[in-house]
């Protein structure tokens, strides 16, 4: 007696709910496909401008991102995308990219491959961006590659340190960016081996494709013999004793740390309760001298030291590929006078740096790729090559290399600042590749905070 | 030998931290026969308003009381504002309304707060202690937790058991109306119950707080293993809690330090079963009372 | 009798009405139909087993896992067609659900969610434990590609959404048909009175069993449909988030509720992603801009089930009584609410 009326119900509604959705795609942006005009390249400097491409009007140039904003992956990354718009609105105020405003539009993913999935086809199907730039993480990331080579979408400047970016074959849209995780093991392992030979080593590293890459890239460069432990830790459990203990019974001496800065710090506060104190090595992911303090500074009073948490960070060996946080630098002189004005609120810490040097690589492959660029050009422009910019090394791009900057140098955290000490090395990433010292020198940031064409 | 020391100790330490989490579940159960999934979310929400104290005054103990004041505010306020309105429907409504306000005051930690890592101070040294000249894995702070947690425990055993309050507390939660005829009063009653698990909860924050760092989701793992530990001792018995939890923290422990390279990543699979094997034995946790035969 | 033609008519209506969409909305909105097709399948397997049976799981991410991955590896080491792949991943699953139930089938209220919980959060975590065949960290590629012979017509995102609402639908017919059944009644007995339904002649432990294992299967061939729509399986993909939000929309869509299955997927897919349009499109600061849309989750949450107490589906009939329709389905007898003591528990120990 009562079925027909749930029958009528659920139809009546399942009718309004079609009606709903059809009124919100009228509201929606169409769908679009990459069917841009035929290249056109360079054009003369006075050729007017034209919607050349999805996501470029003549007067906007729109890309989207992927950024863990919300949830346990957010603290320090969801600084970079804010640091890259602040970066975008001083090329904005001055000028544009030929003449175009970039508009960035980075969505949450709360680092979870299937929200990343989700966002990406909305920026690409919905909101016809030009390019993906920067898009964060590793799981999450290797969730989209297909899809943005499929559609042929620009996927440049991944913020991850793994190797698969470097596929060109397969994925040619996709570009890297930063010091990959095996080169900068190789990099710190060769320090390693040099300056502390006979001596007992220990790794500690985060249980997945960063922790392992990196150990993969040490494992290439200190003999085996002198490795007397190593010790995985997963990011769900901050317990880490049983690892510390381990290293500690092991003996090792000098202790490399592939982790990130909580994790870092845990690894020092559990070395001071079981009075452990080897050399700490650790990657650039997890040694920013400013989130390290300010992770470790509420327990200098309680672990001994009169002055500030400087004091936990002091002689931590690292690397770095961008330049350090000091006033004689002319980028940091750069990046600090457009942090000031844009987004004064955040810290002015490495990951800040990070997201206006990638920023800046951007805008130096927009420039390149031309006055009105299709998606085509700006993989062109980069598989041309680009300048080094802000970065310590040459970039690898290459139509067959994807990989991004080849090496950093080595430096030691004095009074809460990277100081650095020898030569940029730059590597590969395969396992018998030398370290070589870098001959060249860091480029000066340009006066107007604008890469020149 | 003085590894396996270590690691015990050092599993006992973040045993005592589920033992508060799982103490203020038990507590909130025992009371108001509901679940609070937003326990966590209360203890992290009150730790931020501890770490702003203890900025501005420079003090950690005015901090320290503060939290758990504002605990008991939180517990009270998420009662009567909230969960109140779910009585009378069916229990799972609860469970939700509690979800969505750990939802909310993750939101709202960082919109207020920010979603950056804090780090908070411990309330003693951290230096470890030594036998002799051997670290033995444990810290002044450390015993600091452990006894906090103890000292609690027994405070609201011996409440429940003996005092008045205690009494109404179980009376309310047993069956209401009854509770009711009998002339208590079963609002104030649930008000005051969640009033003290937020005590809790935010002590719990406040102890862990410096092992974990502070941001939005810190006390999400936590939960989850506090919710384990309490269901492992059961959720009826304050002592089980403890139990519960060093059970699992020393456990934990010896999985991350024995089982090699494989450990830190089968810590949550050695935890489901150890909970499957309590409960396959005693379905109700390991200090469950007696039981009536179910079919 | 007459029922089984109504429900496929009520199939092939909601059929008709999805092709249509995904014609007619823009090729994001067809990720989303397939984001809500396996969404609901999942979620309709969880309200069978919640609010038919009177069970809790707030693990219900792991069968989802085990679906994913099951047909991510026979994908893609054994290049199996799809349809093989579903089967056998809902085999799998069945079979874990098995496990599950005969392990829960003792467990109350609290001590099932806990032990659920623990469940959801352990079970991705053998991704970790095990990266040669799991793929680690970063799980496991999956290629799903639109059939060549409508290739030219049918854009990718369009063939996720019909495929995956296929799946739901028959899954959904399924169920009702389950839930109409002596199964289905069964079921109900168990969840209202334990005792009675034994002295009735009900196995109790073997229709709980059966009820965990149905809605395994349910979650497993939604874990499969993620698979082929997200073309990836990661440990990050099936978090303790996932578990919960499944029982969230089972919760407030109308626990025990088909329809409710659909409400529900609906409000936690679309909720978030337009609270995030208009929170971006202010121009707040990141960690402000970002949050809010969290917290008007969370409002959002506790709002609908207090205004809802019956979930949305419950609210639907009401609107409709009020209108001066008939009340719709009998309402269900008060049912005993699963958390509460048994009415002789004893009060042992303190």
């Amino acid at each position: 007696m009562s079925r027909p009326h749930r029958f009528r119900l659920t139809a009546a509604v399942a009718v309004a709910t079609a009606a709903a959705f059809t009124l919100a795609a009228c509201s929606s942006s169409g769908s679009g496909s990459s069917s841009g005009t035929t290249s056109t390249g360079g054009g003369s400097s006075t050729a007017p401008l034209t919607a050349s491409a999805p996501g470029i009007t003549s007067t906007t140039i729109t890309i989207g991102s992927h950024q863990p904003l919300t949830g346990p992956a957010a603290p320090g990354y969801d600084e970079i995308a804010p640091a890259s718009t602040a970066y975008f609105d001083w090329v904005n105020a001055h000028g544009g990219v030929n003449g175009r405003k970039i508009v960035y539009k980075y969505l949450n993913d709360a680092y979870d491959p299937t929200t990343t999935t989700s966002v990406v086809r909305q920026l690409v199907l919905q909101d016809n961006v030009y390019a993906i730039f920067n898009g964060l993480g590793t799981p999450t990331h290797l969730a989209v590659v297909s899809f943005l080579n499929s559609e042929k979408v620009p996927d440049v400047f991944v913020a991850s340190g793994c190797d698969c970016w470097d596929n060109p074959t397969q994925d040619p849209e996709t570009f890297g960016w930063q010091l990959d995780y095996i080169r900068e093991g190789k990099i710190l392992g060769q320090y390693v081996a040099q300056h502390f030979k006979g001596k007992k080593i220990g790794f500690f590293y985060q249980d997945d494709e960063f922790g392992m890459d990196g150990v993969k890239g040490l494992s290439d460069e200190i003999p085996a013999s002198q490795v007397v432990a190593k010790e995985s830790y997963v990011d769900t459990n901050v317990n880490v004793a049983p690892q510390v203990a381990k290293l500690r019974a092991a003996g090792a001496q000098v202790v490399i740390s592939f982790s990130i800065p909580a994790f870092t710090a845990l690894l020092k506060l559990t070395s001071l309760k079981l009075g452990y104190n080897p050399q700490l090595v650790v990657s650039d992911v997890g040694s920013d001298p400013i989130t390290l303090s300010g992770l470790l500074e509420s327990f200098a009073k309680q672990a001994g030291a009169t002055v500030n948490g400087n004091q936990l960070t002091q002689g931590i060996i690292t690397d770095g590929y961008l330049p350090g946080l000091s006033a004689s630098d002319s980028w940091y002189v750069l990046f600090k006078k457009i942090h000031d004005q844009y987004d004064a609120k955040e810290p002015l810490d490495g990951n800040f740096f990070y997201g206006m040097a990638v920023a800046y690589t951007f805008v130096q492959a927009m420039l390149k790729a031309g006055r009105n660029p299709t998606r085509a050009d700006l993989v062109n422009a980069i598989n041309g090559g680009l300048p080094q910019g802000p970065m310590e090394a040459p970039f690898a791009f290459s139509a067959s290399d994807h990989d991004g900057v080849t090496g950093a140098y080595i430096g030691t955290i004095q009074n809460g600042v990277i100081v650095q000490q020898g030569p940029v090395l730059t590597t590969d990433a395969t396992a018998t590749g030398a370290v070589t010292t870098y001959s060249g020198t860091e480029q000066q940031a340009p006066a107007s905070g604008i890469p020149s064409p | 030998m003085v590894e396996f020391l270590q690691f015990t100790l050092s599993g006992a330490v973040f045993g005592m931290v589920y033992a508060a989490i799982a103490l203020s579940l038990v507590l909130i159960w025992r009371g108001t026969r509901l679940l609070n999934y937003a326990q966590g979310g209360m203890a992290m929400f009150t730790t931020y308003v501890a770490i702003e104290v203890i900025y501005k005054t420079g003090s950690y103990w005015a901090g320290f009381v503060i939290a758990l004041a504002a605990g008991i505010v939180l517990g009270a306020i998420c009662e009567r504002g909230v969960v109140r309105l779910t009585t009378g429907r069916p229990p799972l409504n609860a469970v939700i309304v509690t979800i969505g306000l750990l939802i909310l005051l993750e939101g709202l930690a960082g919109i207020f707060y920010g979603g950056q890592y804090r780090s908070f101070p411990p309330a003693f040294s951290i230096i470890g202690l030594r036998v002799g000249h051997t670290p033995i894995g444990v810290s002044r702070f450390d015993v600091f937790v452990a006894a906090a947690v103890l000292v609690t425990t027994l405070a609201f055993a011996a409440a429940f058991r003996y005092t008045a309050a205690g009494l109404r507390l179980r009376a309310t939660a047993f069956n209401p109306t009854i509770a009711r005829l009998s002339g208590i009063r079963v609002a104030r009653v649930l008000t005051v119950g969640w009033a003290l698990a937020g005590l809790l909860g935010a002590l719990a924050g406040v102890l862990v707080s410096p092992s974990t760092f502070l941001y939005p989701s810190s006390m999400d793992t936590i939960f989850v293993y506090g919710f384990t530990a309490a269901v492992i001792g059961g959720l009826e018995s304050p002592v089980g809690s403890v139990v519960g939890g060093l059970l699992l923290g020393i456990v934990l422990s010896y999985v991350g330090g024995y089982l090699g390279s494989q450990g830190p990543d089968l810590t949550a699979l050695v935890a489901l079963g150890i909970l499957v094997v309590v409960l396959m034995i005693r379905p109700d946790g390991l200090f469950a009372g007696a039981r009536l035969r179910r079919v | 009798m007459s029922t089984l033609p109504r429900r496929l008519a009520t199939l092939i209506v909601v059929a008709a009405i999805v092709a249509f969409l995904s014609i007619k909305l823009s090729a994001f909105r067809d990720y989303q139909i397939a984001e809500v097709a396996y969404e609901v399948t999942a979620v309709a397997g969880l309200t069978v087993l919640t609010g038919l049976s009177g069970q809790i799981s707030l693990g219900h991410g792991a069968f989802m896992a085990i679906g994913g991955y099951a047909t991510a590896l026979l994908l893609m080491h054994l290049n199996w067609p799809f349809v093989a792949a579903l089967v056998i991943a809902a085999a799998v699953t069945a079979a874990a659900g098995a496990v599950v139930g005969i392990a829960a089938a003792r467990l109350r209220g609290p001590y099932l969610a806990g032990a659920t919980l623990m469940l959801g959060v352990a079970l991705p975590a053998v991704a970790y434990a095990y990266p040669a065949t799991f793929g680690g960290d970063q799980g496991l590629d999956v290629t799903f590609t639109v059939p060549a012979s409508l290739s030219n017509s049918v854009p990718p995102t369009r063939w996720d959404a019909w495929v995956g609402t296929t799946v739901a639908l028959v899954t959904m017919l399924l169920l009702a048909n389950l839930c109409y059944s002596r199964i289905g009644r069964n079921w109900r007995a168990v969840r209202d009175d334990d005792v009675a339904a034994s002295l009735d002649g009900i196995n109790v432990a073997a229709a709980r069993i059966r009820a965990f294992v149905v809605s395994a299967t349910c979650a497993g061939v939604a874990g499969s449909l993620l698979a082929i729509i997200t073309l990836n399986v990661a440990p990050g993909a099936f978090t303790l988030a996932l578990s919960i939000s499944l029982l969230t929309a089972a919760v407030i869509g109308g626990l025990g509720s088909l329809p409710g299955a659909l409400w529900g997927s609906l409000l936690i897919i679309l909720v978030p992603t337009y609270a995030t349009d208009v929170a971006t499109s202010h121009g707040l600061s990141s960690s402000v801009g970002s949050n809010i849309p969290i917290a008007a989750y969370g409002v959002v949450l506790i709002l609908v089930m207090l205004a809802f107490p019956r979930g949305i589906q419950g609210g639907l009939r009401r609107l409709v009584a009020l209108f001066g329709g008939p009340p719709g389905r009998e309402r269900e007898p008060e049912r005993k609410p699963i958390a509460t003591p048994e009415h002789s528990e004893k009060e042992g120990s303190s």
